[in-house]
């Protein structure tokens, strides 16, 4: 890793971040297939997009929940994330970054016949918890853990 | 050729299948600027990913602008042999979709 390929990746996301305030209300239409929420994606609060993905807003915390995710990310646009638990009949597993611009990440559906074990990669704009809500048997069970991300990412 | 669009790995592991999987994807926000022009780049994100066993949807993944660039995506099932097939389609919110088959190793 250069030091010139650093200064332009800062230089690049100095610029995001600043989109990122300019543009908070421009979203453009678009086309969507019948079943992704886009009121919880699009919404801006945490609340907002807790309560259009999973429908409350009233977690219990969790010890079955592990959230795995670096201590420190130094590159705030990926982010490995493993979610695990061992709840039973786990219907759904959504990850939140309440400082993101759209704190809902991502949501994923299970099936009776998938474990409850998902990685993935997010963006954080940065230093936050990462929250994972689990659907379990109806109810709603969460679980977090701090990321420190020296670079933010969101913006880009 | 088009670019490929997709890489996946999956396999038998003990009683269960593994998949882990990358999709080659912008993933643009929406909220960046073109350094360039001053524009903002618009919006390109993965919203679905939809991975089937033998035709059996397993697994619904959505997803937002918050998901990394070229996402990665791994997950674990039961009830799988070895040579079934594993079907991973995904849609972007301009309506591109693609999909891709492979066969549990």
């Amino acid at each position: 890793m250069t030091n010139t390929r650093r200064i332009f990746l800062k230089a690049s996301l100095a610029a995001s971040t600043l989109a990122v305030a300019a543009g908070a209300n421009l979203l453009t239409p678009r086309s969507v297939l019948a079943a992704w929420p886009a009121k919880a994606f699009n919404a801006k609060k945490m609340d907002e997009a807790m309560t259009g993905i999973i429908g409350g807003t009233q977690t219990t915390p969790s010890p079955d929940i592990t959230v795995e995710a670096p201590d420190i990310a130094e590159n705030g646009a990926v982010v490995s994330v493993t979610i695990k638990t061992s709840l039973p009949k786990v219907e759904s597993i959504s990850v939140f970054v309440p400082v993101n611009a759209y704190p809902l990440a991502s949501s994923y559906n299970l099936s009776s016949s998938t474990d409850g074990f998902i990685t993935g990669r997010i963006k954080m704009a940065k230093t936050s918890p990462v929250i994972a809500v689990v659907k379990s048997n109806g109810k709603l069970y969460s679980a977090r853990k701090s990321v420190k991300v020296t670079l933010g990412g969101c913006g880009g | 050729m088009a670019k490929k669009k997709m890489k996946i790995r999956a396999w038998i592991d003990g009683s269960k299948a593994s998949v882990k999987a990358i999709l080659f994807h912008p993933m643009e926000t929406g909220l960046r600027k073109d350094k360039a022009t001053g524009k903002k780049i618009p919006p390109l994100y993965i919203t679905e990913v939809t991975c089937e066993h033998n035709g059996k949807n397993v697994l619904t993944c959505l997803w937002g602008p918050g998901v990394s660039k070229n996402p990665f995506l791994s997950f674990r099932f039961n009830n799988a042999k070895k040579g079934d097939k594993l079907k991973i389609s995904w849609a972007d919110n301009t309506g591109a979709s693609d999909n891709a088959e492979t066969t549990l190793k």
